[in-house]
């Protein structure tokens, strides 16, 4: 008789693999031709570009590069406040519900419907930016406070006010994991406001879509230069002396005068977001015909194509983040191959999965398979970041094994549990990315909303985001309760 | 087998011995005796970078994998022995041959029941068995062991010592329990502040003898 398997490893082993599975099964269905005649003559040409990019345009280059940062500053300071006001009320469930459903309407979706209020202008930006990151932000300070140790405000006097007890016993400590977490964000804000380029806002992304898709690869590999250098030297001007004088700057460059006519906004709310069938007079007969066609022919196709490829997308990441985190892994390689690694791994996550698709639609030609080579590198590169740095913390025995026993034996069972926390907390953002890189072709969820804010039917819009917001949902509720099953612990620099 | 003539042993910038001359002949079973402080993992750290191929390693913590049950960690004292892609096979699904023979180990230390039970559902004592059973299995001729009984109670501690001896013909371990040393190895070296303050034979000491060292 064998003895029974009871090991903790088999745990994760039976639910990465059931999650492989899915992928695989994905992957079997997903759409992954290249229709690009000759990617090779192309990606030949973007490398030149890249080699010798034009610097040369340089009045649109800086507008666009001050527009993103000002963008990027009044979005993250909007957000953290709003942010920072749900987080002091985060033990009411209606709080928390208002947060999680305004993170999960991607920035570009929020853009979307911003332009038809707002137009192109700065207030569009802001706002498209400020209003999911506020939920995110009342998300992480919210968790912040929850976990802070409670004890200093339990020792203050009794009757002591409810205000003070927060200035004295809570912000205090927290404040340090605050001011780094909103460091992080701005960074991601300013990915973010470059991104909003590709439905017309004037950043960064914009000039870059117009020269990738004329084909000025030079032209476009100097806002893509310019943009590394921004996000790689953040550390060194981010200085917090300096934020109110970068907010004043970012004020007084693009400042956010709305001008919208009431009329507009009410016309918007009550007449353009209402279901076509309901605002010609219809009853609900007519409104169930209207969502069954919807369902048939937009909502449906743009689910099953947003999980697909999401799903097959989750693989890869899990397949890249498991071949790089050795790369920057102090157990593995040497000084050489890491310095590689890391630069490799920098370049990767600090590129917007948005811009990858872009570029590998280019090269291959419309299909899913930019879709998933974009989000898996991407991602990867953040997963194996993470695991890298967490493979820091391991010591193994003097006589480990080295090479591939080392990695099969020694390693990856250790980083198991972080590796799989870190790609579970990543899924929500791979189905929200999926969803958006419908904008650029892919017939994701993103693709119906597109259209139907080009085809003014706004009542479609409306529903195809809910549609987004729900999926997000309930990936995030899956992914909560395989960690919590698994019960694995929350790994360190998860963003 | 292992020698040291007037070395200066220790960690960078601060040396535990600073004028060690040892000499360690095949086919002895060494006990390592001492206060805790006085240099026994330091020794054993450097016996074993003069014979890091022909020593079966016992680390103080044990240093097993927690989440891979106890035939994957003893089948890890045999990593060398196999090519990398039987190793990785044997991961994923054991042969039945490496079933038989790590059941066989496990069994002797009255493991049978939790071959394929992950080592952090076990207590420390049998942790410290799983240890014994990799270096079992390693089947290599010199032992180097920290403490390697010390969660176990005392009587299983002597069953399992000379198991473990009987499998190597060279060892040196390191005991706090004096009884225990002299039952089972043939000679007794004893450390205080880095410096060899005993070293005897077994049949020539008695517990009184040992006592001394921790005064």
């Amino acid at each position: 008789m064998t003895p029974s398997l009871n090991t903790t490893a088999s745990g994760w082993r039976r639910t990465s693999g059931l999650l492989a599975l899915a992928g695989l099964l994905a992957l079997c269905l997903a759409d992954l031709g290249i229709s690009e005649v000759s990617p090779g003559h192309e990606l030949l040409r973007m490398a030149q570009g890249f080699l010798s990019p034009d610097f040369s345009s340089t009045e649109f280059l800086w507008r666009a590069v001050a527009n993103t940062l000002a963008f990027a500053w009044q979005g993250t300071a909007l957000g953290a406040l709003a942010g920072f006001c749900m987080a002091v009320c985060w033990q009411w469930r209606a709080v928390r519900t208002v947060a999680a459903s305004l993170r999960a309407v991607h920035e570009l979706f929020w853009g979307l419907l911003l332009l038809q209020l707002t137009g192109l202008s700065t207030v569009t930006a802001v706002l498209a930016i400020a209003i999911p990151y506020s939920g995110i932000f009342a998300k992480v300070f919210g968790e912040f406070l929850e976990e802070a140790n409670p004890a200093p405000a339990a020792a203050l006097p009794s009757r002591s006010k409810a205000l003070s007890v927060f200035f004295y016993a809570r912000l205090p400590l927290v404040w340090q994991a605050f001011k780094a977490y909103g460091g992080y964000r701005l960074e991601c804000a300013i990915r973010a406001s470059a991104i909003l380029g590709f439905i017309g806002l004037p950043t960064l992304g914009f000039h870059l879509e117009t020269a990738f898709r004329e084909g000025h690869y030079d032209q476009g590999a100097a806002l893509l230069y310019l943009f590394f250098l921004i996000i790689f030297t953040l550390r060194w001007w981010l200085r917090p002396a300096l934020i109110p004088v970068y907010l004043i700057a970012a004020l007084a460059w693009a400042p956010p005068v709305i001008n919208i006519k009431p009329a507009i906004l009410i016309r918007f709310v009550t007449e353009d977001l209402v279901p076509a069938p309901l605002r010609q007079g219809g009853g609900i007969s007519e409104l169930i015909s209207w969502l069954s066609t919807l369902w048939q022919q937009q909502l449906w196709p743009g689910l099953w194509q947003t999980l697909v490829l999401g799903m097959g997308a989750l693989l890869v990441t899990a397949v890249l983040s498991l071949l790089l985190f050795p790369l920057i892994s102090p157990l593995f390689g040497n000084r050489v191959s890491r310095f590689g690694g890391h630069g490799l791994l920098v370049v990767l996550r600090t590129t917007p999965e948005f811009f990858l698709a872009f570029f590998f639609l280019i090269l291959l030609g419309p299909s899913m398979l930019p879709g998933i080579l974009a989000l898996a590198l991407h991602t990867g590169a953040i997963v194996a970041h993470l695991t890298g740095r967490f493979s820091e913390s391991l010591s193994l025995r003097a006589d480990a094994p080295n090479g591939l026993n080392r990695y099969a034996w020694e390693v990856l069972p250790r980083i198991s549990p972080n590796l799989l926390a870190f790609l579970l907390y990543r899924w929500e953002v791979i189905m929200r990315e999926t969803a958006v890189l419908g904008i650029l072709g892919i017939h994701t969820l993103g693709f119906y909303i597109d259209s139907s804010v080009a085809e003014f039917r706004f009542d479609r819009t409306l529903v195809l985001i809910v549609a987004t917001v729900m999926l997000n949902l309930l990936v995030d509720a899956l992914s909560r309760g395989i960690r919590k099953r698994l019960r694995l612990k929350p790994g360190h620099g998860v963003g | 087998m292992f020698q040291f003539e007037q070395a200066r042993l220790g960690h960078p910038g601060q040396a535990v011995f600073e004028n060690l001359t040892l000499h360690i002949a095949k086919g002895e079973h060494v006990a390592l005796l001492g206060p805790s402080g006085s240099g026994k993992s330091t020794l054993l750290a450097a016996l074993r970078q003069q014979q890091a191929d022909r020593v079966a390693w016992c680390p103080q913590d044990a240093d097993l994998v927690p989440m891979l049950s106890v035939f994957h960690n003893i089948y890890m004292g045999a990593l060398d022995r196999q090519h990398s892609l039987i190793n990785l096979r044997n991961l994923i699904w054991p042969s039945r041959h490496q079933k038989s023979a790590i059941g066989e180990i496990a069994a002797q230390l009255g493991l049978a029941e939790k071959l394929f039970t992950s080592v952090d559902k076990l207590s420390g004592g049998q942790a410290q068995r799983v240890a014994l059973g990799r270096a079992i299995y390693s089947q290599r001729q010199v032992l180097l062991a920290d403490e390697p009984v010390s969660s176990v109670d005392e009587h299983q501690g002597l069953a399992l010592l000379k198991k473990i001896l009987g499998s190597h013909p060279t060892a040196v371990i390191a005991l706090h329990d004096r009884s225990l040393a002299l039952q089972c190895c043939s000679r007794v070296i004893g450390l205080r502040d880095g410096v060899i303050a005993l070293d005897a034979p077994c049949d020539s000491l008695s517990l009184a003898d040992l006592d001394a060292l921790y005064q």
